[in-house]
């Protein structure tokens, strides 16, 4: 069914001439190819998204016609006129705007500073303030929102919604013909996505070429008129909206086979009894938090970005503490307000963010593995108690279970390859005698032989009896590795599913299918 | 948003379109204990003598002429740790080419401006072009200009004109020369930070380097612009001071404090040490309430050493109000 959609890219020709124009655009980064061979065209008055996982080369694709990176091969076309840009500001100048996730504006500035940063109307040097003002408002009307943005007022004090709205005024004030927005509306409430799209088909009108990327299905659904799926850095397809359904380009997005080895799944016996209960659970962001982790088992998170996965696991963790519902851990109830807690209740965090979260880069291997031992007794317990031997003892006892290879244990950790920084981070909580693990992309950044030895070593800890919950946004990483999974959605679980669920049955329950229609669409997807 | 509501105070309204800095508060709170201390506990000057408020605004003007160029670069997300001894190398220099001859005056004049824009040149590239942190880069500047006067001057040295000493004890009508050299350079440095292409561009390096630089702005032009005239703020403070003291000494600048006070002063006055925020009307506020502490505590014959743990108290409450603030803002 997928496959019969009609492909626009073999279509004859249109008989518009493309805004913009890339072809057989390549660029490699040291042990990947972000993208391969990719040929696109924009037209004018055309709200065109790009979709695709994590890693499939959206954002690389967007770097390079917006000239924050050189292609490493392909040409690109302006208007019919070939272009190649080493700065971004080359490329602004020439008509393409791009709106980056996060905000580049200066949050002490007016409105109408930061519209016309470095483009300030003046004589001699001084400011004409006034006529500042007015082009301002003159720029807040082409997007109909002069009324709701002052050029005076400080950008700090606007909603980001409206953040948003100078930064588009920005680009358009550079008089763009292209507009490229990376994932515009994660930060965006309902109504303000309304305005969004209210907005966009006014650029259309306009004749501008609007490009995004997104995640979000629904919204992708909502704004687009073409869409294009990017896979592993290749082009996989480009389908208009009418035609396709949110399903048919899950299935384009997806369907890969697993790449590499995972080790056997749990079997019964492993598992055990409920370890971390977790009920009706809430804060700031998560709402209705509701799971059972049991002991010997790999519960995986899956999700889209944004849908709450890193924060269920600060939640847990104490970073942001839960502030209503209950946590029972061991049967016992617990109330984890910070770190600290956590780690006193012998669960372990393997964070997302390796580099300023897990690790001292510029300490040695030894302090790091001693962290959290050291963080949670007493002061001078460790010299005193067991004297410095044990101390000295264990850290090789840990290196030899995480299987390190290392020369030293006094050598720098920011020296050492990713896969064996994210070991260190493990033997750190192994020494805290952790028996909850929470890992956030435990393999992000990390190659593909380290992948499999980080899989291994997960697994290896559930025999041991540890309880393990993994969040991942690598679908063959969560399905390879887990003996159940939760999926979120908007800030809550939106569901729970079986081992070896597929990567459709998962992104559908991700983007907010209803989990009883699952089985009916994966079953219509999976035809094909 | 910009719309207020109704229940907000006429006085925040006001203050808020014309941009009085909270530090003003401090400055009225300051001014008003210092005066009823000193009512209780001393003469009652502060309050109603006239002539000592003069001398408060007096002593603050060093201080205040170079707190204008530390505001500069600190809204540029800079630091300037040299001016203590540019100013010494101003004082020195200039009574040492003036030897109290009034016709050699258009000649130091020049000279000393011209040292303080290799200074301040220098401390500029080193930042932009070295890529060295701004704290060190000026240390090592200042320990440089340390050396070199030290070698070739050990004590006062030469002296001014008698013409030349009205920058410091001249009068128009009652208002001390001093003073009105002072809010005129504070006037030069608001426009030039609120009205002119630099300014606007020195807050764009400062709030966010990056953006500045993908908007167009050529943000090492701009950070060694600011340290030109950071340094010549410098300059003008030592020909002041030498004018004051009649002759030129290597100590005068670093016995001042004048590197950790201008930044102290800037900082109270609600400019953000990380870059991008504040401006010359705050630090105003700032040195003029280090003028009234100083002036209080010499009426009220409060040990040195006290003072400075009264300073240092009262710098860090003045930052933490801020930062309490600004959070309550975010939250």
């Amino acid at each position: 069914m997928a496959n019969d959609i009609d492909d626009i890219n073999t279509k004859p020709a249109e008989e518009k001439q493309p805004t913009m124009e890339v072809q057989h655009i390549s660029k490699r980064f040291p042990g990947v190819v972000a993208l391969d061979d990719v040929s696109l065209q924009f037209f004018p008055g055309e709200t065109h998204a790009v979709v695709g996982e994590n890693g499939a080369g959206k954002s690389t694709l967007m770097k390079i016609m917006s000239g924050a990176y050189t292609p490493d091969s392909g040409t690109m076309y302006l208007g019919g006129e070939k272009v190649s840009f080493s700065h971004p500001q080359q490329a602004q100048l020439k008509g393409i705007a791009i709106i980056y996730q996060e905000f580049n504006l200066l949050p002490e500035r007016t409105v109408a500073h930061n519209i016309f940063l470095a483009r300030e109307s003046s004589r001699l040097g001084t400011l004409n303030i006034q006529k500042m003002n007015k082009d301002a408002v003159e720029v807040l009307k082409e997007l109909g929102v002069e009324k709701m943005i002052s050029p005076t007022a400080l950008v700090s004090n606007l909603s980001v919604a409206e953040q948003q709205l100078v930064e588009i005024a920005k680009a358009i004030s550079f008089k763009a013909k292209v507009l490229i927005m990376d994932e515009p509306t994660a930060a965006l409430t309902y109504t303000e996505v309304d305005l969004l799209v209210n907005l966009i088909s006014r650029l259309k009108q306009k004749g501008m070429s609007v490009i995004f990327i997104s995640h979000r299905l629904r919204e992708v659904f909502d704004i687009a008129e073409k869409i294009t799926v990017l896979k592993d850095g290749k082009l996989i397809k480009t389908v208009v909206k009418k035609d396709v359904t949110p399903s048919d380009v899950v299935y384009l997005m997806v369907g890969r086979t697993l790449d590499h080895y995972f080790p056997p799944l749990g079997t019964p016996e492993d598992f055990g009894e409920v370890v971390l209960k977790v009920s009706n659970a809430s804060n700031q962001i998560l709402s209705d938090i509701n799971f059972e982790l049991r002991r010997g088992e790999v519960l995986g998170v899956a999700g889209l970005q944004g849908s709450g996965r890193t924060e269920l696991a600060q939640s847990l963790f104490g970073v942001m503490p839960f502030k209503t519902g209950s946590m029972e851990l061991h049967g016992k109830s617990i109330a984890v307000k910070n770190p600290a807690k956590a780690i006193k209740n012998r669960m372990g965090f393997v964070t997302e963010d390796r580099k300023s979260e897990g690790l001292a880069p510029r300490q040695p291997i030894r302090d790091n593995m001693l962290l959290t031992v050291r963080s949670v007794q007493f002061l001078f317990s460790i010299i005193l108690k067991d004297g410095i031997r044990k101390s000295r003892n264990l850290v090789p006892m840990l290196g030899e279970q995480v299987d390190i290879r290392t020369d030293s244990f006094d050598r720098e950790v920011q020296f050492l390859s990713g896969g064996n920084q994210q070991k260190v981070v493990l033997a750190k909580w192994l020494a805290s005698d952790a028996n909850v693990f929470i890992f956030d992309e435990p393999t992000r950044g990390i190659d593909v032989e380290s992948k499999a030895g980080i899989h291994d070593m997960i697994r290896a800890l559930t025999k041991k009896g540890i309880a393990v919950l993994m969040i991942s946004s690598e679908l063959p990483e969560i399905i390879g590795m887990s003996d159940r999974i939760l999926v979120m959605a908007d800030h809550r679980i939106a569901g729970e599913l079986p081992a070896r669920s597929s990567e459709q049955e998962i992104m559908l329950m991700a983007i907010g299918h209803a989990s009883d229609k699952i089985t009916e669409l994966a079953a219509v997807v999976g035809e094909n | 948003m910009t719309t207020t509501t109704a229940t907000e105070s006429w006085f925040k309204r006001t203050s808020r379109s014309i941009h009085i800095p909270p530090v003003y508060i401090f400055l009225i709170v300051t001014f008003l204990v210092s005066g009823l201390l000193d009512q209780i506990l001393s003469d009652g000057q502060i309050l109603t003598n006239p002539a000592i408020m003069l001398n408060i605004i007096v002593r603050s003007v060093a201080l205040g002429i170079v707190a204008v160029g530390q505001t500069m670069v600190i809204i540029g997300a800079s630091i300037d740790l040299s001016v203590a001894f540019t100013i010494s190398i101003t004082a020195v220099m200039s009574s040492y080419i003036m030897l109290g001859d009034p016709a050699k005056v258009p000649i130091a004049i020049p000279a000393v401006f011209g040292i303080g824009i290799i200074i301040g040149l220098a401390n500029g590239l080193i930042i932009t072009k070295l890529k060295v942190n701004p704290f060190i880069a000026t240390l090592g500047v200042s320990l440089i200009i340390k050396g070199i006067i030290n070698a070739t001057f050990s004590n006062y040295t030469g002296s001014v004109p008698k013409s030349f000493e009205y920058f410091g004890y001249g009068k128009i009508g009652s208002i001390p020369v001093s003073i009105i050299i002072m809010l005129f350079v504070f006037l030069v440095g608001w426009f030039i930070l609120a009205r002119t292409k630099f300014g606007a561009h020195l807050y764009g390096v400062g709030g966010n380097a990056e953006v500045a630089r993908l908007s167009g702005v050529r943000t090492d032009r701009v950070v060694i612009g600011a340290h030109i005239l950071c340094s010549l703020t410098a300059v003008l403070s030592g020909l002041f001071l030498v004018s004051q003291m009649r002759s030129g000494a290597p100590w005068v600048g670093p016995n001042g404090l004048y590197d950790l006070n201008s930044i102290a002063t800037t900082v109270i006055g609600g400019t953000a040490l990380s870059g991008g925020k504040g401006g010359v009307w705050g630090t105003l506020a700032g040195v003029l309430i280090f003028g009234i502490l100083d002036t209080t505590f010499n009426q009220l014959g409060v040990n040195p050493y006290l003072k400075m743990v009264l300073r240092g108290a009262i710098i860090i409450l003045a930052v933490a109000s801020y930062t309490i603030r600004s959070k309550k803002e975010a939250a």
